[in-house]
Order: structure tokens, then sequence, then C-alpha cells
């Protein structure tokens, strides 16, 4: 997964063609860690369907905020850079899959 | 088919993982099917300084990290599973996980705790993970310099609110009674009304979130007055208590209208074999102590329902040979009369006839599988299958012809 910063956000996600997946987490948020390999291991098993890539809000906070994320843990879907789906807070991995085959 | 485990624990808070180390202690084959990373509600707040030998400084994440290690150096294995459908009556339960596995158990504590209750405010939902949260761990990190709102006064919203003073700029907290009354702990109030950033609403409720893609106000409705009033703010903490998550369970073990599991002091459910524990539960505290407490009885009581169950089967439903099961109790004098008659009876059998002695008033599940209402009663096996019964007194006679007429060699 490409770990995204405020540097290099615009290009990876905002600037991109095709499907991305952005996991929005940070080192406090329990419930965004207890996902995360499942994420990693959807990522791995879906290579090619989309670019998948993760934001620490930490630090990226303005940057977050500026994509309407408020509230962790979130996975967005953009596709031409173009925010096209969200799933926040009570969500299980299934969901994500589902959601990425569904956009894929 | 799957392994057979002793003992599946249903959620990995507290009170499941407390499960799990006292089931993988007495050695009983025990797994957790837990929703994701372990740890519940209690790894969600940051201050946890009430569990006894953990004192100021303690985090939530921290003491359940610890006690899913502990359940785990016992042999506890905390799989990462959500429990969609169960089976519960019969000697084998049965859970389904929503990955599509099936586990099978002997013995089944059902640990799945409560989730923050949501008022259904208008707005409340749309603007989740917008604005409006019901974990400060998670969220606090986005309101650095900024205003928000806790709705709650009870001591997790107190509490919540205290730290979320470390990151926002002002936490207004709304509260429905009058200027100065508070549900949380005295301690508590006294901290959170000397902290300057604190601002209180009283007599008001919350009746609306209003935004454009992200919170941006609030409408706070007084209720002595009726007046709305609108407050430009970022954030809603909400901090009203909690529903059980016990959805699944409907129609399979008994739940008050408002969805708890009742069960009694050894946690067992309405279903023999499946005990309850934590916040899921009736009862009159919820906090990490009794949610780990719950857990300990209920897995010392299914390992004794484990032992009772197994000790029935190898006796009296695995023996070939023809066999009483004598069904008594110590405060019963026609009762030890009755026993006494039967051991007479089969000293005079050479041990072509057994006899198995069961104590009612410590073992009421086997009398209550065979409706054992009275007793001296009697039961006849034979290659571990009921033949006849006598309920009530008896004499040596009827002893003497039931075997005569019930058993083919004896
Ligand atoms: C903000 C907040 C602050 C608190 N502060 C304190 C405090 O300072 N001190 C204190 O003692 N207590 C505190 N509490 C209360 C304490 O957290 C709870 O009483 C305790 O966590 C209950 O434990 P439990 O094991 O019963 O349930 P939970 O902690 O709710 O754990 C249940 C687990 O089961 C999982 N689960 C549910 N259904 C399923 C399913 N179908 N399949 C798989 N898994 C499932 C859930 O995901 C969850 O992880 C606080 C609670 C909150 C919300």
């Amino acid at each position: 997964m490409i770990e995204l910063t405020k540097e290099n956000f615009e290009q990876e996600v905002l600037k991109a063609e095709g499907l991305v997946m952005v996991d929005f987490w940070s080192e406090k948020c329990e419930p965004c860690k207890a996902l995360m390999p499942s994420v990693h291991d959807l990522a791995e098993n879906n290579a090619g369907k989309a670019k998948f890539c993760s934001l620490n809000t930490a630090g990226n906070k303005r940057l977050a905020i500026s994509q309407k994320v408020l509230g962790l843990p979130t996975i967005a879907f953009y596709k031409n850079g173009e925010k096209i789906a969200e799933l926040t807070k009570d969500f299980a991995i299934e969901d994500v899959e589902a959601k990425l085959n569904e956009l894929a | 088919m799957s392994e057979i485990y002793d003992l599946l624990i249903v959620g990995g808070g507290p009170a499941g993982l407390s499960a799990g180390v006292y089931g993988s202690r007495s050695r009983l084959k025990t797994a957790i099917l837990q929703k994701g990373k372990p740890g519940g509600q209690a790894a969600t707040t940051s201050d946890l300084e009430n569990y006894p030998g953990f004192s100021r400084g303690t985090t939530g994440p921290e003491l359940m990290g610890h006690m899913a290690k502990h359940a785990e150096s016992f042999g506890t294995e905390i799989l990462s599973e959500i429990v969609v459908d169960m089976e519960l009556d019969g000697d084998i339960k049965k859970l389904k996980g929503k990955s599509g596995k099936e586990y099978q158990a002997k013995a089944v504590i059902l640990a799945p705790g409560a989730q923050p209750r949501s008022l259904n405010i208008k707005g409340e939902h749309a603007f989740r993970g917008k604005g409006v949260s019901y974990c400060a761990t998670c969220d606090a990190d986005f309101f650095e310099e900024l205003d928000i709102v806790v709705v709650g006064n009870g001591d997790a919203a107190i509490e919540e609110a205290m730290y979320l003073t470390k990151f926002a700029e002002t936490v207004t907290i709304i509260v429905i009674h009058d200027e100065g009354i508070l549900d949380c702990n005295k301690a508590s109030a006294e901290i959170a009304f000397a902290n300057p950033k604190i601002k209180w609403v009283w007599n008001s409720v919350l009746h609306e979130i209003k935004g454009d893609g992200l919170v941006e106000s609030v409408i706070i409705k007084n209720i002595k007055t009726g007046e709305l009033s609108e407050m430009q703010t970022n954030g809603v903490f909400f901090f009203v208590g909690t529903v059980p998550n016990t959805e699944i369970l409907k129609g399979k073990v008994e739940l008050t209208e408002h969805g708890y599991i009742i069960t009694n002091d050894l946690m067992e459910t309405s279903v023999p074999g499946v005990y309850a524990a934590g916040d899921a539960r009736v009862k009159y505290l919820r906090q990490v102590i009794t949610a780990a407490s719950d857990g300990a009885i209920a897995a010392v009581a299914a390992e004794k329902y484990l032992a009772e169950e197994e000790g029935f089967k190898e006796r009296v439903l695995n023996a070939k040979e023809p066999l009483m099961v004598v069904f008594w109790a110590p405060q019963s004098e026609e009762s030890i009369a009755g026993v006494s008659t039967l051991e007479k009876i089969v000293g005079t059998k050479e041990g072509k006839v057994k006899l198995v002695k069961i104590d009612t008033y410590r073992n009421q599940r086997v009398a209550k599988r065979y409706d054992i209402n009275v007793i001296p009663s009697v039961l006849f096996f034979q290659n571990g299958k009921l033949l006849d019964k006598i309920y009530g007194v008896f004499n040596e006679n009827d002893i003497i012809e039931k075997i005569a007429t019930v058993f083919t060699e004896s």
C-alpha cells in the first residue's frame, strides 16, 4: 500500500486515473488498527483492481478535513480524482471488499 | 467437519477475555471469536483508572492488551470473526461466522458487550464520521483548536469530555438537568467544573445537527422554555449510554424487552451449556471489573457443566450393562431410604446391574432433562437407552419386578 502525505496526496489520489482506495487511520484509533491487517490482505489479494493507499491523519489533519473526513475509521474510494464512495465508522472488511468489487 | 472446542466465547472485551483466562487455564480447549482486535469498549477510552491494581495513567488499550496476552498465554485462541448466527440447542453448539466458517463447541459464553446508544437526532446519522462521533480516542485529534459539543453527563460523558479538552479549544456539555446537577460521580464533576475549557448548557437537549458535508452547527432546545437556539460547532460527541449487541440472540436465549440477556448468579442463560457475561446481560454495574468478574464465573460454571455432562455420558449413556439411575437429595429422607433399598438389591445381582446416584441438589440439569419433579425417582438404562422409569416412592418389590421385566439379561 502507498503511504500518503500532504505532499503526495494530490499526485497519488486527486490526479490519478482509475480507482483509488484510501484507508484513513491514526495511531490512536483502535478500530482502525484492528481493521488494518485485513485491509492489507485485501489490497494484496486484489492487486490490479485499484490503487491501495493509506493516510495517517495524525499530522495530516487539514488534508483529511479537506476530504471531508472527520472521523475514523474511514475508507474512501476515488475515481479519476473524485470521491465516489465512502465507508465510515461501523463497517467490516467484508463491506470494504463488497464496495471494491462493486466499483472495480 | 471442523474441530470441536470445549468452550467458545463470543466477544473479546473484558468479559470474554477474562472467561478466556479462566477457561484455558483449567485446560478447556477455548477460543474467542471477536470482531477485529480484542478489547471491546474498554479499549476505546483513554483514561481507565478504576480497575484495581492499575492506577493513574492506565489507558484502556493498555489494560485490554494485557488481558488479551494473559488469555493467550494459557492457550486461548483469539480468532478474528464476526458471529452472525448460532444454533445453541443440543449438546454441540454451532456458531456461524461472517467469513462463512462454522465453529462448534460443547459450551458457549456470550459476551458481545454493548455499543453507544444513538439518539436518532436529525443529522446524527448523516454526519457520522463527519463531525459526529462516539469515540473520543478515535477522533479527538481532528478537533485540535476547534469547538465541540458533548451530549451526556454520566461518568463516561464527563470523563471523555475532560479528555477532549486536551485537544479542542472549547467543549460545551449539553445537560438535560438543572444547573449544577450531573449524573457522574462527584469527584469527576468537581474536576470538570474547574476546567476552563468546559462550558455548560443546562436544562437542554440536542435538537438537530446541521452542516454541509461536515458539521457546522447544532440546534439546542431548552426543555424548560421550549426555546430553540443555534450554536456554531465543529463536532458533536455522544455519550448517552449503550445498547446491548444482542440482535442476533433474539429467539435463541431469553432477553429482556430492552435486549439484555437474562442470567442467574452462575451466568447461566435460558439454554443449557450457554452462559452470558459482561455489559450485554442484565446487571447493576457495567464496568470493566464487573465484566471480568462475570467472565470468570461463566467460565467456571461452564467447566463444571462440561464435567457433569461428560460424567453422565461416561457412566450412563456409554455403559452397556443394565443400569439404574436414582435421583435423590440429602434433604429428603424418603430418597435416602430409596437409595439404600436400591443398593441392597444391586448387592444381590453380583455386578450384573449397576447403580448411578444423582444428587439433584447439586445437579439439577440432568434431573430437568428427564423431567424428574419428585424424588426419589429411578430411570432404567441398558446400552445407553432409557427403557423405563419410576417416579416417586417405591418399595423393594417394585424394583425387583421392573428389573425382571425391563432388562434383557440380569
Ligand atoms: C467511553 C467509555 C468509557 C468507559 N470508561 C470506563 C472506565 O473508566 N472504567 C470502567 O471500568 N469501565 C469503563 N467503561 C465501561 C466498560 O468499557 C464496559 O463495561 C466493558 O468494556 C464491558 O465489557 P464487555 O466485555 O461486556 O463488552 P465490550 O467491551 O462491549 O466488548 C464486547 C466485544 O464483543 C464484540 N462483539 C460483539 N458482537 C460480536 C459478534 N457477533 N461477533 C464477534 N464479536 C462481537 C465487540 O466488537 C466487542 O469488542 C467505559 C465505556 C465507554 C464506552
